[in-house]
Order: structure tokens, then C-alpha cells, then sequence
């Protein structure tokens, strides 16, 4: 996994409320499209019109926000479906970065898998915020401080940090526990037989 | 569990994995790709729901690329040795109706499945969430998940909801209460006297809609009336195991004084049947009620006026079905209404049963032609219109009435505007064209 320390970049606003990944990523990229074109297809819906091109209204195509690799967003973004092709689709984008007062809790989870930091603040911290993405002044996040423009904290598992600072993958860490695991199994047997098919 | 990882953060082992073609097959596919084998296939049980065709006497996808995930996600699935029903079989389904169904699914188990909707599987008592795509490899080479434990949250119906008020109808005016943001962090326990009353299927309608109150996991303690529904299915535990099972599960629900992190009450007795007039599921009134003066981009999304009563707004298309209201007391609830009357001229209405055991006990009891004659489509078991992922799409601009689970944007399809609601207030809605109240048939 990509490993994420400090990011230097322009934030797009995404000021409305609960943003579902439907609307991140359409269901029909999430049966086919590999997982390295399927950026192109992030927020399809506003992104294009009807006939393919650029919607110019839509705030990753307007010239200032270009580019950027940090959303700031309304509350409770990524509801809904579980579909991981949201956070691939926002990677393919190249987001690295999401601010945003909460997320659909499965989107937050995904996001960690992907080497994507969704950064959780108060909601007048993140007006705040979105008003200075309005800027186009670049935004600094450091995630060894837990800093945003080296003066707003924000708090994160120390795991979940550790695990995007060392860009470390949570399978592999897993595999090494198989003994423990197949201890458990064998435990577990015998206290839950029934759980077990014969 | 298997360990704390420190952080709040354990290492549970899997006791069920429900696999469907769409994630399930993705993830075989990244497990294959890092060289590793799924770890315990005896846990598992896959299905096809997702991108089938439910056209009726399909027995395939509606296109190549569909056949092509259906093909390998047969093929890497017999490899791995699991457990799957096909099309065509007795068991193949919606993979949240067929776990209860086949009685794979359990009270007390930890239950995951690469979809958002798995917190169906708590209306038995599981402990069971949606997973994401790393997170399903994740369990299928290692059997386990890591997860951070929940806060909790107790909901209690209380008073005896009027005759037609179903399990639809009370989550969500649970939503509609709370916001689809009300239950997130939380596992949501269901209680009160109308939960009681439902049966087992009106429950999984409950926990199915958890997710859209923002919460992974919901759940309805197991009863007398949980162990009745399983005793006998298919993967039940038998014999001895059951006893064993049977004692273990009677101490599963939380003690009288049971202290939660949030406790809400919702009064059954006044409510009225529920119908969705936005984009989110948190965009829902009585249907004797008046569209809402807020919220203007969904209103104009969804062609409403402020004001108007919802009641009497034309509708094109009805769909019931999906893993939230397909199952055979839906299906009846649904026949009831249709029985001797007729679909208006100007919609399209289509029933798709959560699975094939549902459509051979439901044609056993006559239902399929009740639908038929009074003029809607009877399908084959699948996700179909709820997700759109199989092609069965409503049209741009089209107003479906939906028995469904989501309303969102473009949800069943581009520019289609979706109203959440029971499957007697859809049949309802078939036969009058318009959003009607059930109560007056």
C-alpha cells in the first residue's frame, strides 16, 4: 500500500451532505472496469454530461481545482453501498486526502485499505476549511503531527496511523497470526461445535 | 476473538461468510493475484444475485461481461471447494435471504459479506456487517476481520403499529426520526413490542435498512420465535449440536438492565404507512402527508412541489423485491393487494422473489398467477432493479415506486427518481398509477 506522510495540495469543496458511493462511482464500473481506469469514472454523474464531455459547473473540472488531492466534504460522505470502487475510483483521481465532520463507515474503513487519509473534524472546522479550499490556496497535511495548515488538529487511531504512515498492509500483518488463529479455531471447536459443519 | 490489536481495534474470526458473484468474485480474483488460497471454504456459502438476469427463464447474465464474472465466479468458487448454490438451484438467492433461508445463518455468529446490506442477517441474532473488497480477501485467506467494537444503541417500538404498518414502514420512520446518519458508529439493537410481533422476515426487513440509518450492524435478539424459523433449514445445526446451540443461544439476548451508549423510542401505535419523497432514505413521511418544504436540489431531483400531498403523485414503474422486501410474507402481503384488480394501464410492475425457493413457495400457493393476471411481471430471484447492476434500469426521468432500500441519485438508474416503501403500498401504488394509501384498499 502507498504509504502517506505529508501532502501539499489544492482542496476541492464538496460542500452536500451525505454523498453516497452510488454517486462516487456508478454500478455499472463496479462490474467490469479494472481497478487502474476505473478513476475516470469518479462522480461520472456530475463530472460529464449526457453526451461524454466535461460538465465545466462540476469542482474538479473548474481550472483552480485541477488536480487536487484533497476533498473537503459535507457530512457523512461515502454512505451506502460497501463497494471499495468508491475509494479506488477517488485514488484513480488521485485523491490521497479527505476532510470531511463524518463518513459512511464502511467507505472510512475502505479508505485505510487504499493508502486514502480521511481526516474526521468538527463541523465548524470543516466550514472553515471549505471556505479556505475556496481560496485555491493549497492546503498541508501532515500526518505525523496530525496537522492540517500546521495549526488544526485532528485525531486518528494510532494503528490506522501507523498503518498509513509505514504503508503497511493488514493482510500480511494477518498471515503471520495463522498459528494464533488456528488456536483459536481448534478452541473454538470444541466451546461452538455447531458452528462447525460435520 | 482471536486478539487485541491494541487501539480498541481485535483480530474476530469469521464464523459465516457469505459470498456474492459481484464482490465475491472480485476478491477471488486479488487473492489468486497474491498467491493465497481461501483458508476455510466449509464456512462459507456463495450465491448469484447481483448481476443475474431476472428476466423470466433466464438462467444467465443479460451480457457477456456479466456471464463473464457469473463464469468465474463459479469456476474459482468450486475450485476453492465452497459451497454454492447456482442458478436455477434450490438455494440461490439474494445472498441476505438465502443465509436465513438455508438456516446458514445463526444467532450469535459473526457474519460478513462483501455488501453493505449483510446487516440483514442480525433479525436472527448474528452479529453481522458489510465488508469492503480488501477486507473480503482479508477473510477469505485468513477467516478473519479486523474491526473496531461498535458503541451501542437500543431502539424500542413501542404500542402495536395498526393493521398494513409492516417492518418497512417502522424503520423507516426510525430514519426519518434519526437521519441516515443517526445510528453511525453504533450496533443497533431492535426491541420493543412491535418488534416482537414481526415475524422473521419483517425483521430482516428492520435490520436490513441499518445500514441507511448509518449504523454496520443492527439486530433483533433471537426468540422462540428465531429458533421455530431455523429448527429443520437446510445448515441448521442438527441433533446434539442443536441442543448445544439452542442452550447457547437462549443467553444471548442483552440482560432487562442492560445499560446502552443511546436508547431511542419510536410510538408504533400512530403511525401511518411510509413513503420516501427525496433522495435519501431520511426523506420520509406518512403517505397521508404533504411534500416537505426543504431540501430543494431533491426536490427538483425528484420533480415534487413542496406542499402537495404526496398521495396522488403518478407513478411508472413499481418494483418489488430486493434483499430488504422479497421474501414470501412480502410477496403474500403484496398478492393481497393485487388480487382481482389491475395494474394501471400506464405502469410497468415487476415482482422478483429474494430467491428461487421463495418463487417455487410462492407459485405452490398460487401467488404467481394473482400477479400475473392482474398484470405484473413475474421474474426470476435476483437484486435486479434495487441495484441496477444487472441492466434493470428504470428510465431517465420515470418515478418508480420501490420496495427497496435506497433512493439515492441515479440509484436505479441515471435521472430515475426512486419512493421507498412497503410492498402493499407498492402493489397499491401498480394498481392506482399513482402514490396511494394502502389503507383505503
Amino acid at each position: 500500500m502507498e504509504r502517506f506522510s505529508f501532502l501539499r495540495s489544492v482542496a476541492a469543496p464538496i460542500p452536500q451532505k451525505n454523498i453516497d458511493t452510488d454517486y462516487i462511482i456508478r454500478i455499472e464500473r463496479c462490474t467490469g472496469t479494472p481497478r487502474e481506469e476505473i478513476g475516470k469514472y469518479a462522480f461520472e454523474m456530475a463530472r460529464f454530461n449526457k453526451d461524454g464531455s466535461e460538465n465545466p459547473a462540476f469542482v474538479l473540472n473548474q481550472p483552480r481545482y485541477r488536480g487536487a488531492q484533497i476533498l473537503v466534504c459535507g457530512e457523512f460522505f461515502g454512505t451506502g453501498s460497501s463497494r471499495e470502487m468508491a475509494v479506488w475510483a477517488l485514488a484513480g483521481l488521485g485523491i490521497r486526502c479527505l476532510i470531511a465532520p463524518s463518513y459512511g463507515q464502511i467507505f472510512y474503513g475502505n479508505c485505510f485499505q487504499n493508502g486514502l487519509l480521511p481526516v474526521v473534524l468538527p463541523a465548524a472546522e470543516v466550514d472553515s476549511l471549505m471556505t479556505d479550499a475556496g481560496s485555491g490556496k493549497p492546503f498541508e497535511i501532515d500526518l505525523e503531527k496530525q496537522l492540517i495548515n500546521a495549526r488544526i488538529r485532528f485525531d486518528i487511531s494510532p494503528r490506522r496511523k501507523k498503518m498509513l504512515l509505514e504503508g503497511l498492509d493488514e493482510l500480511g500483518l494477518t498471515l503471520a497470526m495463522e498459528p494464533k488463529i488456528a488456536a483459536f479455531e481448534a478452541a473454538d471447536r470444541q466451546r461452538r461445535p455447531w458452528i462447525y459443519p460435520a | 476473538m482471536v486478539e487485541e490489536l491494541g487501539d480498541g481495534m481485535q483480530l474476530l474470526f469469521v464464523d459465516r461468510h457469505v459470498i456474492h458473484e459481484l464482490s465475491g468474485y472480485r476478491g477471488q480474483v486479488e487473492i489468486a493475484k497474491r498467491g493465497l488460497k481461501m483458508r476455510s471454504p466449509g464456512l462459507a456459502l456463495g450465491s448469484f444475485d447481483h448481476v443475474v438476469s431476472t428476466a423470466p427463464g433466464s438462467r444467465g447474465g443479460n451480457n457477456a461481461n456479466a456471464d463473464r464474472i457469473i463464469g468465474g465466479f463459479r469456476a474459482e468458487s468450486r475450485k476453492a471447494g465452497m459451497r454454492l448454490y447456482d442458478i436455477g438451484e434450490d438455494g440461490q438467492g439474494i445472498v441476505h435471504v438465502i443465509g436465513p433461508e438455508t438456516g446458514f445463518t445463526i444467532p450469535g455468529a459473526l457474519l460478513v459479506c462483501g455488501d453493505s446490506h449483510t446487516c440483514t442477517h442480525g433479525a436472527l441474532g448474528a452479529l453481522a456487517w458489510g465488508i469492503g473488497t480488501t477486507e473480503l480477501v482479508h477473510v477469505l485467506a485468513t477467516q478473519t476481520v479486523v474491526q473496531q467494537k461498535p458503541k451501542t444503541m437500543r431502539v424500542e417500538f413501542r404500542g402495536a403499529p395498526a393493521k398494513g404498518i409492516t417492518g418497512k414502514d417502522l424503520i423507516l420512520a426510525l430514519i426519518g426520526k434519526l437521519g441516515t446518519a443517526g445510528g453511525m458508529g453504533y450496533a443497533v439493537e431492535y426491541a420493543g413490542e412491535a418488534i416482537r410481533g414481526l415475524d422473521l422476515e419483517g425483521r430482516m426487513t428492520v435490520c436490513n435498512l441499518s445500514i441507511e440509518l448509518g449504523a454496520k450492524v443492527g439486530m433483533v435478539a433471537p426468540d422462540e420465535k428465531t429458533y421455530a424459523f431455523l429448527k429443520g433449514r437446510r445448515h441448521a445445526p442438527k441433533g446434539a449440536h442443536w441442543d448445544q446451540a439452542l442452550a447457547h443461544w437462549r443467553t444471548l439476548p442483552s440482560d432487562a438492565g442492560a445499560m446502552f451508549d443511546a436508547e431511542h423510542a419510536i410510538d408504533c401505535a400512530s403511525l401511518a404507512p411510509q413513503i420516501t419523497w427525496g433522495t435519501s432514505p431520511e426523506d420520509v413521511i406518512g403517505v397521508d402527508g404533504v411534500v416537505p418544504d426543504r431540501k430543494p436540489e431533491a426536490l427538483a431531483y425528484m420533480g415534487l412541489t413542496a406542499g402537495r400531498p404526496i398521495a396522488g403523485t403518478k407513478v411508472d414503474r413499481v418494483f418489488i423485491g430486493s434483499c430488504t422486501n422479497s421474501r414470501l410474507p412480502d410477496l403474500r402481503a403484496a398478492a393481497a393487494i393485487a388480487k382481482g384488480r389491475n395494474v394501471a394501464r400506464h405502469v410497468e410492475a415487476w415482482v422478483v422473489p429474494g430467491s428461487w425457493r421463495i418463487k417455487q413457495d410462492a407459485e405452490a400457493e398460487g401467488l404467481h398467477e394473482v400477479f400475473k393476471a392482474a398484470g405484473f411481471q413475474w421474474r426470476e430471484a435476483g437484486c435486479s432493479m434495487c441495484v441496477a447492476a444487472n441492466g434493470d434500469y428504470v428510465a431517465p426521468l420515470a418515478r418508480c415506486v420501490s420496495t427497496s432500500n435506497r433512493n439515492f441519485v441515479g440509484r436505479q438508474g441515471p435521472q430515475a427518481r426512486t419512493h421507498l416503501a412497503s410492498p402493499a403500498m407498492a402493489a397499491a401504488a401498480a394498481i392506482a398509477g399513482e402514490i396511494t394509501d394502502v389503507r383505503g384498499f
